[in-house]
């Protein structure tokens, strides 16, 4: 704890317990801010894990298929199948505002609507492990989407605590402190003036005295 | 608009063409260390990355962090888990609580 380096003035006093009172408030606001953001934290962290269990468990069974896929043609022949799709994917941003931390939502929209325009070749020369594995990617994809939306929120909403924890600290362990002993040095230093003036004018008041009536 | 995109070995990603998504069957890291800035200044909001194809990038990964666009997102590839999608989760959580109260 440092006292800040002011003259000390009855005007730096009131400047300085202006800003204390602006200090405390911010303070409190910052906690608050912090507090609700590791709640919402807390809540989207537990999703995402959630979410991404489920995630990782489907594409691993997607990728069984696609291998047995693999196995059965040849990798041209699934190469080819798979190399003009029919549908097309499109994103649309919104933002969310948390705590004015700004997290982004996915809106999907495809080109068709028809859902079996992931199939993007005829079943004919192909196995139907392949149709399996794209039903499988195509089933769990709009999980992949909120998982990637509320994984990019938990980056940013981390980031932002972080940030807001470090403002919260350093309000509450320096500025409020280096505050509150700067105010009272300067108040215990107008006071020391003030003793000092009483007992000068009480001197002079003596010796005044002393001249005109010879009193002591 | 925005697209998504997914980039791994040929044999984890070529399903996700199926859906509409753009694939960028990559393995080399250096090819993905290059392609994953040019991906994010084209319009992809979402990059899935394989966990295999990630492993030799995760400094470019972490520029993106903080970053609103793009949000890059691991999944697991055909050689399986390593579960380095979920260490990322747990990295957020060490940030935000201080420390790593998943475990």
């Amino acid at each position: 704890m440092a006292r800040l380096n002011v003259n000390p003035t009855r005007m730096e006093l009131t400047n300085l317990k202006k800003k204390l009172s602006s200090a405390r408030k911010g303070h409190k606001l910052l906690k608050d801010k912090r507090d609700e953001l590791m709640r919402r934290f807390m809540d989207m962290v537990r999703e995402n894990q959630q979410l991404r269990r489920e995630v990782e468990a489907a594409i691993r069974s997607a990728d069984a298929h696609m291998a047995v896929a693999g196995s059965v043609m040849s990798s041209e022949q699934l190469q080819t199948a798979l190399m003009l799709p029919k549908q097309e994917l499109e994103l649309d941003i919104r933002e969310q505002n948390v705590m004015s931390v700004k997290i982004p939502v996915f809106d999907t929209k495809y080109k068709t609507s028809n859902a079996g325009d992931i199939y993007s070749y005829g079943t004919a020369f192909t196995s139907c492990d392949l149709d399996d594995a794209v039903k499988a990617l195509s089933d769990i994809f709009p999980k992949m989407i909120r998982l990637a939306e509320i994984e990019k929120s938990c980056q940013l909403l981390a980031d932002e605590i972080e940030k807001t924890r470090r403002r919260v600290n350093a309000l509450e362990n320096i500025m409020i402190p280096d505050y509150e002993e700067t105010i009272k040095y300067i108040t215990m230093k107008l006071s020391e003036n003030e003793r000092s003036n009483t007992a000068s004018l009480m001197k002079v008041k003596d010796m005044v005295l002393d001249k005109a009536h010879n009193y002591s | 608009m925005y697209k998504a995109a997914v980039i791994g070995s040929k044999e984890s990603v070529s399903g996700f063409a199926a859906l509409g998504l753009s694939v960028f069957p990559e393995t080399e890291r250096d090819k993905i260390a290059r392609l994953i800035p040019e991906l994010a200044k084209k319009d992809f909001a979402v990059i899935f990355i394989t966990e295999a194809a990630a492993s030799g990038v995760g400094d470019i990964i972490d520029k993106y962090r903080s970053c609103k666009l793009p949000a890059i997102i691991m999944i697991p590839g055909i050689t399986g888990n390593t579960g380095d999608g979920m260490k990322n989760l747990h990295v957020s959580v060490e940030k935000a609580v201080g420390t790593d109260i998943l475990k």
